[in-house]
């Protein structure tokens, strides 16, 4: 892995790692779970332990499996081999209603003839009268939801019913919540904001959050740990700065955020870095890896565009330095993308904060520049 | 948008024109003919109304009308025992409808898509044919020497006197009427969102507490629009009383048929025909309320 020895990765929220103490026990445990749907395999062998108070996500595209598996801890499936255990306990054979679970599904799937509180309380029935009343009171103030406690679910907003069925699911204080895509109905703006009330609201009650979601901010910013997801199989699990920054594949680097991949061939290496041959870059690529690869080996760089430095100057010689010319840009605001097309014919990106509200060089369409990264900027990849 | 065009308007009359040829003067002619006396005449009744002596003519007519028919409705029993016992048909037909409508609509939602198909096929099918035929088909399984008889009787059983009895009239009904019901439950049943139940089984609801917390309160509107459909036709129905009941079963179609054919006293039948009407339009409206409920719920 990419020097990982020497530096830390990303941002880190807290202190918080079970998944890396070999005494934790987790709290759910996929062992090598296959779901098949007639011919098609939409769960392959996965095996994947989540810990107590943690906020787990699955992320991949639409049809990688993440909702099914989701779904195969709730109950809704049952796996074709495999098992799945909660606290240490086989789920096998155990209906819906009797796993302490809770879903927010996908639609809301709000009861229409039931109001809000209602709603809310359905999930109590058995307790005392008095204690679903407190617990829907408690609920309805979690989510602020207050006024309008009488209201029918068709007479609330978007982001209201979103609200009213995350409180319906944690009513019941379930050991885990799982969230089958809870942001995807809401417009950007409130999504954000939603996000970091989620990862607010799982610190407080110090509950188990598993969430499904293709949107890779999404998971980046309320997960702890997020597993990427492709046709059925897990392809790498880690904190959201080691998948963005340590890659362990070019479909996971790609996935999740922008990418450049430059493909090349080993020229040499010496324990700390390696050395590249490509026909990208004259001068040859160089990349921090203690790992040692074999002379000739084919593997990928991959290197993200705000890792890329653009210059208007030529910079001294030296690996990893392309020249080319503006093809394009996107100007986003805080950020501005540019399409670079380097020598030799292929399209690079490379993003630019823009730091000032006036710059003294502008950057257009076809001006000549020159792109350069750090040999810890770029993840080797051989897969 | 000043420009409206006019033929709009031409396509809004067209309902309204409708109501007037087939209802509204239907009904007044009926309720004219309510209003006056029985006469030895052909038509059986007086007064009528006389053009050619103009507007005096017109008040001579308005003058020969009263209400003592109406009267008549109320003092004698036989009316009022007829309306009762149309209700009481009407009512258990009804209950019996939706104990067995209910299940099958129920079943048939559940069902993989492509055979649900075919079985509201099968629902529709008997449409096809003439009621009357149906109904006939059913004096010939129900009569004493019929099919069921002949079935029991190979089984060693003693014969059953159905024919001619209630029982046969609420067979029936129930039988006639049964699509009317498992149509609109159906059509509620089916389009219930799945997620729904899983919700309730994630909540904690064994199935059949999922069925009675979730999926029968949200077919309501079903209910309602499938036991009003089968309601209120049967409060009036003919046919079935007259060919499958005895000569006591009572029903308010028979007694207007009766008044009109046997008895020559149209200005009866007209007041009895009158005032089923007017004690169906209640029930009408809450159907017809129901009905844009659904749709509102569609939308």
């Amino acid at each position: 892995m990419t020097g990982r020895a020497r530096l830390n990765v990303g941002a880190v929220r807290s202190s918080f790692a079970p998944w890396a103490d070999p005494a934790a026990r987790p709290l759910v445990r996929f062992e090598a779970v296959t779901k098949r749907f007639g011919a098609e395999t939409a769960v392959n062998g996965v095996s994947l332990d989540i810990y107590e108070r943690e906020f787990f996500a699955l992320l991949g595209p639409s049809g990688c499996g993440k909702t099914t598996l989701m779904r195969l801890l709730a109950g809704f499936e049952t796996p074709d081999a495999g098992r799945v255990t909660l606290a240490g306990e086989d789920l096998s054979g155990r209906p819906p209603h009797q796993r302490p679970v809770n879903m927010m599904f996908q639609s809301y799937a709000l009861f229409p003839h039931l109001s809000v509180e209602q709603n809310i309380a359905f999930g109590l029935k058995g307790l005392p009268k008095a204690e679903i009343a407190d617990r829907v009171v408690e609920m309805l103030a979690m989510v602020r939801l207050e006024g309008l406690a009488r209201r029918k679910p068709d007479q609330l907003s978007g982001g209201q019913r979103q609200r009213v069925a995350l409180a319906r699911a944690i009513a019941p204080r379930p050991r885990m919540l799982l969230l089958d895509e809870p942001l995807a109905a809401l417009d950007k703006k409130l999504r954000e904001e939603t996000q970091f009330e989620l990862i607010a609201l799982q610190q407080r009650l110090g509950m188990t959050f598993l969430i499904v979601t293709h949107d890779q901010e999404e998971a980046m910013v309320t997960a702890d740990r997020i597993a990427v997801m492709r046709a059925g199989e897990i392809v790498q699990i880690g904190r959201p700065a080691e998948v963005y920054e340590a890659p362990n594949c070019r479909y996971v680097a790609d996935f999740i955020g922008d990418v450049n991949l430059f493909e090349g061939q080993v020229a040499g290496s010496d324990g700390a870095s390696v050395r590249f041959a490509s026909p990208d870059c004259p001068a040859g690529f160089e990349a921090l890896q203690d790992e040692a690869l074999g002379v000739g080996t084919r593997a990928w760089l991959a290197v993200r565009p705000e890792k890329i430095v653009l210059h208007l100057d030529p910079p001294p010689p030296g690996p990893n330095r392309m020249a080319g010319k503006i093809a394009d840009f996107g100007y986003l605001g805080d950020w501005t993308t540019y399409l670079v097309e380097i020598e030799g014919g292929r399209t690079v990106r490379a993003a630019r904060a823009n730091a000032s509200r006036l710059v003294e060089r502008p950057i257009g369409a076809d001006d000549p520049v020159w792109l350069s990264f750090a040999p810890d900027a770029a993840v080797v990849l051989t897969s | 948008m000043s420009a409206r065009p006019p033929r709009r308007g031409l396509a809004a009359l067209a309902p309204f024109l409708w109501l007037a040829v087939f209802f509204a003067f239907p009904f007044l002619l009926v309720a004219k003919l309510s209003l006056s006396d029985t006469a030895l005449a052909m038509p059986p009744y007086a007064p009528r109304l006389d053009w050619s002596k103009g507007l005096q003519g017109l008040g001579d007519f308005a003058r020969g009308l009263d209400l003592q028919t109406y009267g008549r409705l109320v003092t004698d029993r036989l009316y009022v025992a007829a309306y009762l016992s149309s209700l009481k048909f009407a009512g258990i037909a009804t209950a019996i409808l939706l104990m067995i409508g209910y299940p099958i609509a129920y079943g048939m939602s559940r069902c993989p898509p492509r055979l649900r198909q075919a079985l509201l096929m099968a629902v529709i099918l008997p449409f096809w044919t003439s009621f009357l035929i149906r109904i006939y088909a059913w004096i010939a399984i129900l009569k004493p020497g019929g099919l069921l008889n002949q079935a029991l009787g190979l089984l060693g059983l003693p014969p059953l006197a159905l024919m001619d009895t209630d029982v046969a009239v609420y067979i029936g009904l129930v039988y006639a009427y049964l699509p009317f019901m498992v149509l609109p439950l159906y059509a509620v049943l089916e389009r219930q969102d799945e997620s729904l139940l899983e919700a309730a089984a994630d909540l904690g609801c064994t199935p059949r507490q999922a069925f009675w917390r979730v999926t029968f309160p949200l077919s309501l509107p079903g209910v309602a629009a499938g036991a009003l459909l089968c309601l209120i036709p049967m409060i009036g129905e003919f046919v079935i009383p007259d060919l499958l009941g005895g000569s006591g079963t009572l029903m308010l179609g028979k007694t207007i048929w009766t008044e009109f054919f046997a008895n020559r006293d149209w200005p009866a039948a007209s007041a009895v025909a009158i005032v089923l009407l007017a004690t169906l339009i209640v029930p009408i409206a809450i159907y017809q309320r129901q009905q844009m409920k659904l749709l509102e719920a569609d939308r």
